[in-house]
Order: structure tokens, then C-alpha cells, then sequence
């Protein structure tokens, strides 16, 4: 049994973890043992409550003991002593562009937005960096997993469900196709465009505007009514029907077989988006749903998720109270809606554990804010089975903390994906290193 | 004489803001105090204020409150200076003037937007006073404004009196218009490399040092006695950069690279004047001694990065690294949202880059007011300074903070239960005139649809 003392973890914890894997490289498979114990320490399981002076077993991947002190540690564990540590479920990032992008200002790197609006057959899969910085970056502050989720036009394509760590996407993988995302129309509301130099509806009335609406919803209506048509003919083992990837991947949507995300802020996109979703018997789930504070009972009553836009967003109209982005979550809540966070973006990533945390003074319980980075999404994202909580059977996405991972100056020591140890090193990390012992300058004579 | 004008006008808001300060005194005791001064933090301490000034800071027990005081009982809350914002956009109709290169003579103090719901807002957040910029678009860009956030006063009396002036210059891709083009009322023009953002300043400086001998000789011949010398044309471009020849307007320069940084450190040392503040500096890191030896200031971003190729090596450690080779940093936000919980940035050093308690919270506090030259009105909770306090109902350098009440000159411009109690009231106000519309609508009641009912399709 090999057994890492808090010393030495105290010496690691700012450079790597443990022993394992070089640096900023994807976690090499344990070279001794493929089973880790955390014990002594504070275990939040988040789906069953919390285990003072707990242990956590993982062994191959995944999860096989979570209990208290005398939980039999097989032989061969690397044990980490967690005595005044915390540990938690991984958490989600329920809605990224991680992998996706690079350098927001340089198109070149953009690879999370195709030209066109009607992109059901595009696969946010086919394009995941494994290698982006922003990876690891996001990975040393406890996100484990995210939904990499692709922009642009109408329907904008199917987003992929990743663990934050694996050599190649296909490592990388945890539901290729993890939902349909719609980039819900609106009806726009002018605005002062770019910097004041004029934007594209200022030359438009509401009226035009909102024919203009319901036009791109009647052709979404035609796209989904050909896929169904599509779908028809192919169940029915037609072969006059040439093979069309686009209707294809459209109909895998139509029997809620895969769930449809539609990003979704106003009353009226809100509205019109459940209606849609009725008619056509889609699995739906709500990102950003920004102004969804009335919608709250109807959206617990029909059971349709929330993945939040962010709450480190300004209030979404003058008049809208200051607080009005912090309130919104927990209003979900109270009523009942399943709803999970997100940051929509890639670079600032690590800061998910913030926006839960921010509502929280605000009306959201803790546990219903940790729960929203972890199992919430998880189970909206239809894993929940698999991640999201530390339960015997589910996948090591597990972190160790010496607090609680929503509140800033919480420090991550230890980051756990599917069962391993994974280093914690990153681009900021390096250049902080180097920097910080830059010698001093010679004073110039 | 739009200058003379604000000077005036500047005089006269003090005496006014004078006359109009708050009179009762007020006394908030109980809570931990964060003084961001050699105090530290006072455990039940308690600050009084009168008049817009504290009159006392200490514990609990030692500061006696006026028989007429307003008692707040801040039992178990956290007490911080008034939040500074060292870099702020908001309150302004306009920010760029993009047109040329050098807009050294347009000034944000000409367009202040009093009725920016961000000033409240960012009260909601803790912000009491904040640097409202000129835009990143000219290597020398114009003169910005400080403002307080005194929600509710109109432009003049939002300006920070006797705030020592200040002008925006931009470094690296802005300037450059690197990732503008194409865009529709955004014109080409030079420079559009770092060698011309560089020469840009250096000839603007050229001209600007030969404008100051001019007057510099006249006013040696009226100073002589010369009652007949003819004074050189006023040029508005250059005066503001003979200010920062002379040392009484100071520079705060828009920068990413580390190269950039040092290059203009030294084109200004070869003018001889000093860079009083980087803004951004996101790769201050990698020449904090060369800053601190050019005797700068920095102010960063907690966290931010990889928006654009000269973001791309930015890290959160930036401002530890450069705190600790001895510069004062701040953190700013650049942003309505940012600035909403600037405390919350502050931790981020805390938890990056090891920063204390102390050393966080002054990088929100004294140390954005040392790069504004308030250091003497602001910035900390100490006997004589502006009554710009925040107070929080928990531990403030933290994401779950919560403001419950923030003054400004011993004045509240923000209050969560006030804020509730407001809005009530509006919404009784809508209440009100959506019942007289209905029955504005009833009797106009011709058969048509009343205005704003909408028509064919909308909900």
C-alpha cells in the first residue's frame, strides 16, 4: 500500500499531483495500481448527504466505496489522506465552447460556429481540441466534464458531452451526441449595435421584425415537419428516398431519442419554444431562459431543465431589478425546475463554481447550488446515472478540495477524472512558475 | 474654456455639495472593520461619519457616537472602504473618438451620462467611485472623467471634485484596429502596426515639447515684464500633453505585451515624463521590475484571458507577481457587470496568486485611489477621508458577499431594503398607469384596437 502523507501532497499541490503524469499531459493510466482511496476526509456525496471522516474508493475508472472510516481500502491503493480536505463530485460546465475555440478575437480558431442556419448534421464531436489550453486551465479549478455545445444559425448542430481530460476526443468522449442545440430566433430588439456604430435591426420596425420572426419559426416548423416526413419514409424501409444527413440527424430528435437545447432568453422565445417542443414530442431543456422568472410553475410543471444563462450578467433591461440575474435561480428552484449552471464560454470556464455561488446570498440553498454544477446537470444531460454525485458505480470524476470548491479561495489539490489522478499543471500555472523566479533586474546604471 | 468652465463649475459643486452634506451624524458599529490602512481589521469596530467625512474609525468600545447619531447596527457584518473602480466605462454617451490618432483634446467629462442605471448598479456591488475612460482606440486617446457615484445628481455634480487630471493611452492591437476591420463606420487609418502606435506618440510629443517652449519662453517674457508679448496659439490637442510634460496630468496607458509595456516606458523617459498607471498590463508580469523602476502603477484584470492574441499568455497570477516585485496594483473591470462584484475579482488573487487578506483588498480600495491620486479623499476608513464605505452582510472578499448598504459621502446610494422598498413602489406606479390606460381604452372604445394592443399574431 502506498500512502502519500499531506506533507508531501502540500509540496505537489502547486505543480502536479501525486506522482502521475507529465506535465500538462492527459493523465497516464496509473503505472502502479489503477485504485486511489481519499480518506479521512470530509465526503460530499451530494446525492446522499455528507460523511465526516469518510472514505471514497475508486478502482478502473470508477467509483467502488463511499463510506465511512472503516470502508476496507483494497490492497495496492495509492491513499491520499484527506484528513480537513473535502471531496465532491467533479463538476459540469453544462454549456461551453471548451475545446472549441481558442483565441475568441481570431477566427481562425473558431471552430464552434459554421456558416448557414439549419445545421442539424454538424457535431461539435468532430471538431473538439483535445490539446486547447483552455482545457486544463478549466480542469485545475475542480470542472471535470462539460457539455461542448456548438453556436451559430438556427439549429446549430449536436453538442458533445467530454471529460476534461484524455489524449484524444475519443477519450475525451462521454455522449458523442449529448443534444440538438437550437439557437432560438427573436424578434431582436434593435439595440445601439457595435460600439454605436449601428447594428442590424435599427433600420427595421417591430412589425418587420416580428414577421421576420415568425417567418424563421415557420421554417423551422418545415425543417422538422421534413424530418419527420423523413423519418416516416425511412421506418417504413422506403428505398426511393435518398439517404439526406441533414433530415437524418433532425429526426433523431422527433421521439425525444435525443434532447433538444434550445438557447432561449425572452418570454416569447420561451413561450414559443415549449409549444414547439410540444407539438413535436421533443425532450426539451431551456439554456439561458434569462427572463424565465414567470414561466417558473409552468416550467416545473412540465418538467422542462434549465441550464442557466450566467448570473455574472447585468439585469436583462433598465428597469429590471440589480439583482435580477442572482434572484433567477433560485426562483427556478423554489418552484421546482431542475436547473443546472453554465458559462457559455471557454476561457472562463473555471469560473463556474462562482455563478452558482453567487446566487446563493441571493435566495438559492447551497446544496441546491452545488447540486446544479454536479448531479443537476448531470441528469439533464442524461448522465446521471453515470456522474454527477459520489455513489458506488459511477465514473471517478471526483475532486479533492480544502473547502468548499463555490467559494473562491478554495484551493483544488486534487482532480480525479474517470478514476484518475490527473495533473493540475496548466499554461497559467507555467507562466506563473517561470515568471515569479525571473531574477531580479539588474539595476540599470 | 470648456476647461476654466469645469473649473468653475468644480468650485461650485464643492461649495454646494458642501452645504447639501449629509448633517446627522451616522454610526455604524458592530461589525469587522477592513480599513485597508495600517489599522487592518477591527473585530466589532465601529466607524462614524458627519458631513460626508469620518470623524472615527476604531472598536466598538472606543468610538462615542453624538447624542443625535444614526446608530446602524452592523453585528456580525463586514465594514469596507467605498470599492474604486480604476477603469470604467460607464456613465458616458460616448467613448471612442476613433477618427484620428491622437484625441487628446475630447474629454469624457464632456458627456457624462447621469442617467446610467450602472452608477446604481455598481453601488449595488460596492463601487463608490469610479475612472470613467476615454476608449482604447488612439495611441493617445482623450481625457476621462472620475465620477462618484452619487446616483440621483447630475453630470457636474457626479465629477469627483478636484481630481487631479488624467488621459487614456492604448497600446498593441486597439490602436492598431487589428480586430476592427471590415467593420462598417470603424475607418482605416494609421498606425496599424506597434511601430506606428510608437511613433504616433513619439511625434505627438515632438510637437507637444515644442508647444511648451513657446510657452514656456512667453511666460519667461511676461514674467519679465513683457507687457507687449504676443501668447503662442492655444493648440486644445497638445495642451493636455504639455500637462503631462509638466507632471499635472497623469497617463494611464491601455497595454497587453510586455514589449509594448517597456517601449513606452522608455519613448516616455526619453520625453521625460513617467507612465502613472498601466491599464490592463496583462504581461506586467514579465517586466514587473522595469515597471516598478519606471516608477508606474498597474491595474489588471483578475482573470481574464485568451479574448484575443494579446490575451492569449495573460494569467491570474499577474497581479500577485507584480504586487509582490513591489508595484501597486489594482484590479478593474472595464465593465458594467465586472465592476458588480469587484470584491469577488480581489479574492481571485487570494486564491491565484497567495495575495493576504490586506493585499487583496486594497487592490479594490487604496490602491486604485494611489493610481487616481485620491489616495488623501478615498480608498481606506480612516479619521478625515470621504464617508465612502460599503457595508456587506458576510465576509466581503468571498462569492457568496452580499452588499447590504453602501454610502458616498455619508450618504446612501444604495440600500437592499430600500431597493426592495422601491421597487413596490414602482410597481405600484405601473399598476396605477396601466389602470388609467384601461380605462383611458375604455373610453375610446370605437371599435379599433386600442394602441399597443398589437395585431395579427402577436401574443
Amino acid at each position: 500500500m502506498r500512502r502519500l502523507t499531506t506533507t508531501a501532497l502540500a509540496t505537489t499541490a502547486l505543480a502536479t499531483t501525486l506522482a502521475l503524469g507529465s506535465l500538462a499531459a492527459p493523465a497516464a493510466h496509473a503505472q502502479e495500481s489503477d485504485t486511489y482511496a481519499v480518506t479521512g476526509a470530509t465526503i460530499h456525496t451530494v446525492a446522499n448527504g455528507t460523511i465526516e471522516n469518510g472514505t471514497i474508493v475508486m478502482r478502473a475508472g470508477q467509483i467502488v466505496a463511499v463510506g465511512g472510516a472503516d470502508t476496507p481500502i483494497p490492497a495496492g491503493a495509492t491513499i491520499i489522506e484527506g484528513s480537513g480536505k473535502h471531496v465532491y463530485p467533479g463538476m459540469v460546465d453544462a454549456f461551453s465552447r471548451l475545446g472549441l475555440t481558442e483565441i475568441g478575437a481570431v477566427s481562425a480558431t473558431n471552430d464552434q460556429s459554421e456558416m448557414g442556419d439549419w445545421n442539424p448534421h454538424l457535431e461539435a464531436y468532430q471538431a473538439i481540441h483535445p490539446a486547447s489550453e483552455h482545457i486544463p486551465v478549466a480542469r485545475a479549478n475542480g470542472i471535470t466534464h462539460t457539455l461542448a455545445a456548438p453556436g451559430g444559425g438556427t439549429i446549430s448542430g449536436q453538442a458533445t458531452l467530454i471529460h476534461l481530460d484524455g489524449w484524444t476526443v475519443e477519450e475525451m468522449r462521454i455522449e458523442e451526441s449529448a443534444g440538438m442545440v437550437i439557437s432560438w430566433p427573436r424578434v431582436g430588439g434593435g439595440g445601439r449595435g457595435f460600439f454605436g456604430f449601428g447594428g442590424g435591426n435599427q433600420d427595421r420596425s417591430f412589425q418587420q421584425r416580428l414577421e421576420q420572426y415568425e417567418e424563421d419559426i415557420a421554417e423551422l416548423d418545415e425543417w422538422f415537419g421534413a424530418a419527420a416526413h423523413y423519418k416516416q419514409a425511412m421506418d417504413a424501409g422506403s428505398d426511393r428516398v435518398t439517404r439526406d444527413l441533414q433530415l437524418e440527424q433532425l429526426a433523431r430528435v422527433l421521439d425525444g431519442g435525443l434532447p433538444v437545447i434550445v438557447q432561449a432568453n425572452d418570454e416569447r422565445q420561451i413561450t414559443d419554444a415549449i409549444e414547439f417542443s410540444e407539438k413535436w414530442g421533443l425532450d426539451l431543456v431551456l439554456a439561458g431562459a434569462e427572463e424565465s422568472r414567470d414561466m417558473a410553475a409552468t416550467l416545473a410543471e412540465k418538467g422542462i431543465p434549465v441550464i442557466l444563462g450566467p448570473v455574472q450578467r447585468t439585469p436583462s433591461d433598465r428597469d429590471a431589478p440589480y439583482d435580477e440575474p442572482n434572484t433567477l435561480p433560485g426562483v427556478l428552484h423554489e418552484a421546482g425546475v431542475e436547473i443546472a449552471f453554465a458559462t457559455f464560454n471557454s476561457s472562463d470556464s473555471r469560473t463556474l463554481p462562482y455563478e452558482a455561488a453567487n446566487a446563493v446570498p441571493f435566495g438559492l440553498p447551497h446544496d441546491a447550488a452545488l447540486e446544479a454544477v454536479t448531479l443537476g446537470p448531470a441528469r439533464i444531460l442524461g448522465v446521471g446515472d453515470r456522474l454527477g454525485s459520489l455513489e458506488t458505480g459511477k465514473t471517478g470524476n471526483v475532486i479533492v478540495a480544502d473547502g468548499d470548491p463555490l467559494e473562491i479561495t478554495t484551493r483544488i489539490e486534487h482532480v480525479f477524472i474517470k478514476g484518475v489522478p490527473v495533473d493540475l499543471d496548466n499554461k497559467h500555472r507555467r507562466l506563473w512558475e517561470k515568471y515569479k523566479n525571473r531574477p531580479a533586474k539588474a539595476t540599470t546604471t | 474654456m470648456s476647461r476654466s468652465l469645469n473649473l468653475v463649475l468644480g468650485l461650485t459643486l464643492a461649495l454646494a455639495g458642501g452645504l447639501a452634506a449629509q448633517e446627522q451624524p451616522v454610526l455604524v458599529t458592530g461589525a469587522t472593520v477592513m480599513t485597508a490602512s495600517d489599522a487592518g481589521k477591527i473585530e466589532n469596530g465601529a466607524v462614524l461619519f458627519q458631513n460626508g467625512r469620518i470623524t472615527a474609525v476604531g472598536p466598538a468600545s472606543e468610538v462615542d457616537a453624538p447624542s443625535n447619531a444614526q446608530v446602524i447596527d452592523a453585528t456580525g457584518k463586514f465594514v469596507i472602504p467605498g470599492i474604486i473602480d480604476a477603469h470604467s466605462h460607464i456613465a458616458a454617451d460616448a467613448i471612442n473618438e476613433g477618427s484620428v490618432a491622437v484625441s487628446s483634446m475630447v474629454s469624457i467629462m464632456d458627456v457624462i451620462d447621469p442617467t446610467d442605471i450602472s452608477i446604481y448598479r455598481e453601488a449595488a456591488g460596492g463601487v463608490t467611485t469610479s475612472h470613467v475612460m476615454h476608449g482604447s482606440a488612439n495611441p493617445i486617446g482623450g481625457q476621462n472623467a472620475i465620477i462618484k457615484h452619487r446616483w440621483g445628481q447630475d453630470a457636474e455634480g457626479l465629477l469627483f471634485e478636484g481630481a487631479p487630471p488624467t488621459i487614456k493611452f492604448a497600446l498593441g492591437e486597439n490602436p492598431k484596429r487589428s480586430n476592427f476591420g471590415g467593420i462598417p463606420g470603424i475607418p482605416d487609418r494609421y498606425p496599424q502596426s506597434r511601430m506606428g502606435v510608437m511613433d504616433v506618440i513619439r511625434q505627438a510629443f515632438t510637437a507637444a515639447t515644442g508647444y511648451k517652449a513657446e510657452w514656456d519662453a512667453h511666460d519667461a517674457r511676461v514674467a519679465g515684464g513683457d507687457r507687449n508679448a504676443i501668447p503662442p496659439r492655444r493648440d486644445l490637442q497638445l495642451e493636455p500633453l504639455k500637462q503631462i510634460l509638466e507632471g499635472t496630468r497623469y497617463v494611464h496607458a491601455h497595454s497587453y505585451r510586455a514589449d509594448e509595456i517597456l517601449q513606452l516606458m522608455r519613448v516616455a523617459e526619453e520625453f521625460g515624463f513617467r507612465i502613472h498607471t498601466f491599464q490592463h498590463v496583462l504581461e506586467g508580469y514579465r517586466v514587473a521590475d522595469e515597471i516598478r523602476e519606471h516608477g508606474a502603477h498597474a491595474s489588471t484584470f483578475s482573470d481574464w484571458w485568451a479574448y484575443k492574441v494579446e490575451a492569449y499568455e495573460a494569467i491570474p497570477y499577474n497581479a500577485a507577481i507584480m504586487t509582490e516585485r513591489g508595484i501597486v496594483v489594482s484590479l478593474n473591470s472595464d465593465s458594467d457587470e465586472e465592476a458588480r462584484h469587484l470584491n469577488q475579482e480581489a479574492a481571485k488573487t487570494m486564491k491565484w496568486g497567495g495575495m493576504t487578506e490586506d493585499q487583496a483588498l486594497a487592490m479594490i480600495t487604496i490602491n486604485p485611489a494611489i493610481q487616481l491620486n485620491l489616495e488623501d479623499r478615498v480608498g481606506s476608513l480612516e479619521v478625515g477621508k470621504d464617508a465612502d464605505l460599503v457595508i456587506y452582510d458576510n465576509y466581503p472578499l468571498s462569492s457568496f458577499a452580499k452588499v447590504r448598504t453602501t454610502f458616498v459621502d455619508g450618504e446612501v446610494v444604495f440600500d437592499v431594503d430600500r431597493d426592495m422598498e422601491m421597487r413596490q413602489q414602482m410597481a405600484a406606479e405601473r399598476t396605477r398607469l396601466l389602470e388609467m390606460l384601461g380605462e383611458a381604452e375604455e373610453t375610446d372604445e370605437a371599435g379599433d384596437e386600442a394602441p399597443g394592443s398589437g395585431n395579427g399574431g402577436t401574443r
